[in-house]
């Protein structure tokens, strides 16, 4: 093995740093799944009938579909019967009525996440974000909030949503993805346990970006966050989300939906930043992230926009996806999504172009180092009534050492013969030649490593808000980097 | 003084010897020449002074500056003053020019322990030297190497060696692929460097580059070995003769 390679190796074999597990009493349902289970969940968010109705309905069609085998990833089946369902930080009042009133436990989790819970912090200026917090199965702290509902913005906890607001959520919840859409969405609808909610009224621009952060905390339990969010006529909002989990020897499953709802002329811009623990060497515990996530960009003039930027999970299995049914309305797709250790990931992007003149762009990024194995899988769909629709891709891998893996498999299915759709496709190795052009210019071979894999990022983190990128940077930076050398 | 001294250098690319034991000493502020056929191992020379590690050193030492140059990391070699200017200067995409000087030049600062250029200061030094080589400033933006021609390629790493002031500039093939024009630049960047202090080794097929950077020293390296050394008048003479006399005198 060459010197170089040895710096590449090493550079990708960073420990994990968010694996911390906090110590907090859980109120947990036992493991296994059946309808008793769903209506505890639902009893214990003292939820209307409907929303009951509605997860019993989900679970019955779930019951009938088969897992699906077509991802180019490899695991042990999942018992789903060994899964807790349901995990909380044990409390004695049923909800935290202000930030002051969480555990400190937890408080300390996220302050060691870096993750600002503390109003106060935020309006000395330092960041211009409201907050949600997910721990395990619930939210535990929303923040900014009144100041929010002063323009009418709703920015609160699913659970809460389903009280506050239930005739938001039963106008909205599932018209983007269907109880029914697929397997793992089947079983989020069934048993989902908390996640964000946002509405942003009509002509409103939320003046500050909304964020969650999903931990997952206890063992052997499954996240199943359901986030919505809807943007009226002429209403802008920008969405963070970052995940972290500690490191256990067992895999956790996270089966999420996200389901974006864009009004006439409306905005969404959703990124993420996904950091679930990967797993070690050998393959043995992470998160497998088996997510749904898709928006619908319902009005004419309409954009919604994911960006995200993916570093961990054992297995990484979702395709953001936009649905563009407003004429002129605009769907995008930007991703980083790093494999190293075992990861596997087989993700992309479906855009589906409904409307007239309607225009979707993906630029993917995916970096496999070590034994990761990636898949870009991705699916552009011009209907017959898509006029002028017109689409641009770009899907670009660099591997860095041998042993790893890039794949592509672009699907189109072009149904007007108006449309316009563009596709680049790049495989590059991390040159020996690029980091001997960099160390000879007295550029160390760490920092030559991170500056050649942010310039290969560069249009992926352009497209993150200016603190998420720095972020965003970072991590990439230890994931890939051993700062001891 | 010597600046580099190099002593019965042996050199494997790939399992097969390219340099055979080479001899050479440069003194500072001295411009020498390698002149020489295709494969006689010029580029070899000069990636394995930069510490490419495709390049095994199997016999031999490096002097540089009284440091064993060979036990140094590529970084530290750069740090220390020795500066290449590729035959076929690879490219960064996405890494804007002036981000990657910044960043070698703050990284020689930190070896200097000076603290990190003020970013002005830093403007003012790129904005001065790409007028010297005729840089079009719009380079300076642009991903390093990234779609640039042939011979803005060349002029670049002209550009780079005079932002980062090497004590040492080993110049690979520079004048291929240049027309007239631009090897008169490139050449003149060159040569507002020297100031007796600083060695160049300037490596080329063509005598035509040492009429515009006319050296101190000519030596031609043929079949892995230096086979004759002389003034600056060896170029011409080996212009006119071309290479085949050394070729047997090699064997």
């Amino acid at each position: 093995m060459s010197a170089s390679t040895e710096t590449i190796e090493r550079f990708t074999q960073k420990g994990y740093e968010a694996g911390f597990v906090t110590d907090v009493e859980e109120d947990r349902v036992p493991p296994g799944l059946n309808e008793d289970v769903i209506r505890q969940i639902s009893a214990k968010k003292n939820e209307p009938e409907w929303m009951l109705e509605w997860r019993l309905k989900a679970y019955r069609n779930w019951l009938t579909m088969r897992e699906p085998d077509w991802q180019y990833v490899h695991y042990d089946p999942i018992d789903f019967q060994a899964i807790s369902y349901y995990a909380a930080p044990k409390r004695d009042e049923d909800r935290p009525e202000s930030l002051d009133d969480i555990d400190p436990e937890i408080k300390a989790t996220y302050d060691k996440l870096g993750i600002p819970l503390h109003e106060q912090e935020q309006l000395a200026g330092v960041s211009n974000v409201a907050v949600d917090a997910v721990f395990d199965s619930v939210s535990v702290a929303t923040s900014y909030k009144e100041k929010l509902a002063e323009q009418g913005i709703i920015f609160c906890s699913m659970s809460e949503a389903v009280q506050n607001h239930p005739e938001l959520v039963h106008k909205y919840l599932g018209t983007v993805i269907p109880y029914n859409d697929n397997y793992f969405a089947g079983l989020n609808s069934a048993v989902f346990t908390d996640g964000s909610f946002v509405y942003i009224p009509k002509g409103v621009r939320c003046p500050m970006e909304l964020s969650t952060y999903f931990r997952i905390n206890a063992a052997n339990t499954g996240q199943f966050e359901r986030t919505l969010i809807i943007a009226e006529d002429s209403s802008y909002v920008s969405y963070l989300e970052g995940c972290t989990a500690p490191m256990r020897d067992e895999n956790q499953l996270h089966a999420a939906v996200v389901e974006l709802v864009a009004l006439d002329d409306a905005e969404i811009k959703y990124s993420t930043v996904q950091n679930w623990y990967p797993g070690d060497k050998e393959g043995k515990g992470g998160v497998y992230n088996f997510v749904t996530k898709r928006g619908l960009c319902a009005g004419d003039n309409s954009k919604i926009s994911w960006t995200q930027v993916e570093t961990g999970s054992a297995i990484t299995w979702k395709y953001p996806s936009v649905v563009m049914r407003g004429d002129n309305s605009v769907g995008e797709f930007y991703s980083v999504a790093v494999t190293r250790l075992r990861q596997q990931a087989d993700t992309g992007t479906k855009m589906t172009h409904i409307g007239k003149n309607t225009k979707s762009t993906i630029v993917s990024k995916g970096i496999s180092a070590q034994e990761g194995e990636q898949v870009y899988r991705g699916l552009v769909r011009i209907t017959p009534t898509a006029e002028n629709a017109r689409n641009y891709s770009q899907c670009d891998s660099m591997l860095m050492g041998s042993e790893c893996g890039a794949h592509t498999f672009p699907y189109l299915d072009v149904n007007n013969s108006t449309a316009q759709l563009e596709h680049e496709a790049t495989t590059s190795k991390i040159g020996e030649d690029q980091i001997l052009y960099c160390t000879s210019r007295g550029i160390s071979p760490e920092d030559a490593v991170s500056l050649i894999v942010n310039g290969f990022c560069k249009e992926v983190f352009r497209e993150l808000p200016m603190e998420f990128a720095v972020e965003a940077q970072k991590l990439l930076e230890v994931t890939l980097e051993d700062s001891v050398g | 003084m010597a600046l580099l001294e190099i002593r019965n250098l042996h050199v494997n690319v790939e399992g097969t010897e390219i340099l055979k034991g080479v001899d050479l000493t440069i003194d500072t502020g001295k411009v020498h020449a390698i002149m020489g056929p295709n494969g006689g191992g010029k580029s070899t020379l000069a990636k394995a002074l930069v510490g490419d590690e495709a390049y095994e050193i199997t016999e031999g030492e490096v002097l540089y500056d009284g440091k064993d140059l060979l036990e140094m990391d590529p970084e530290e070699r750069a740090r220390e003053g020795v500066f290449l200017g590729f035959q076929y200067p690879v490219e960064i995409p996405g890494v804007s020019n002036t981000y990657f000087l910044k960043a070698a030049v703050n990284a020689m600062r930190k070896h200097r322990g000076e603290g990190e250029i003020d970013a002005m200061e830093f403007l003012e030094l790129v904005r001065e030297r790409a007028k010297r080589v005729k840089l079009d400033e719009s380079l300076l933006q642009r991903p390093v190497n990234e779609g640039f021609s042939g011979g803005e390629k060349k002029r670049n790493e002209i550009f780079h060696m005079s932002v980062l002031e090497p004590k040492l500039g080993i110049l690979d093939e520079t004048d291929s692929g240049l027309d007239i024009d631009a090897l008169r630049i490139v050449s003149e960047g060159v040569n507002a460097m020297r100031d007796g202090e600083r060695s160049f080794m300037v490596i080329t097929h063509y005598q035509r580059l040492l009429e515009h950077i006319v050296p101190d020293v000519v030596h031609v390296l043929v079949n892995g070995r230096i086979v004759k050394t002389g003034g600056k008048e060896l170029a011409q003479e080996l212009e006119d003769k071309g290479y085949e006399g050394f070729d047997e005198a090699a064997a």
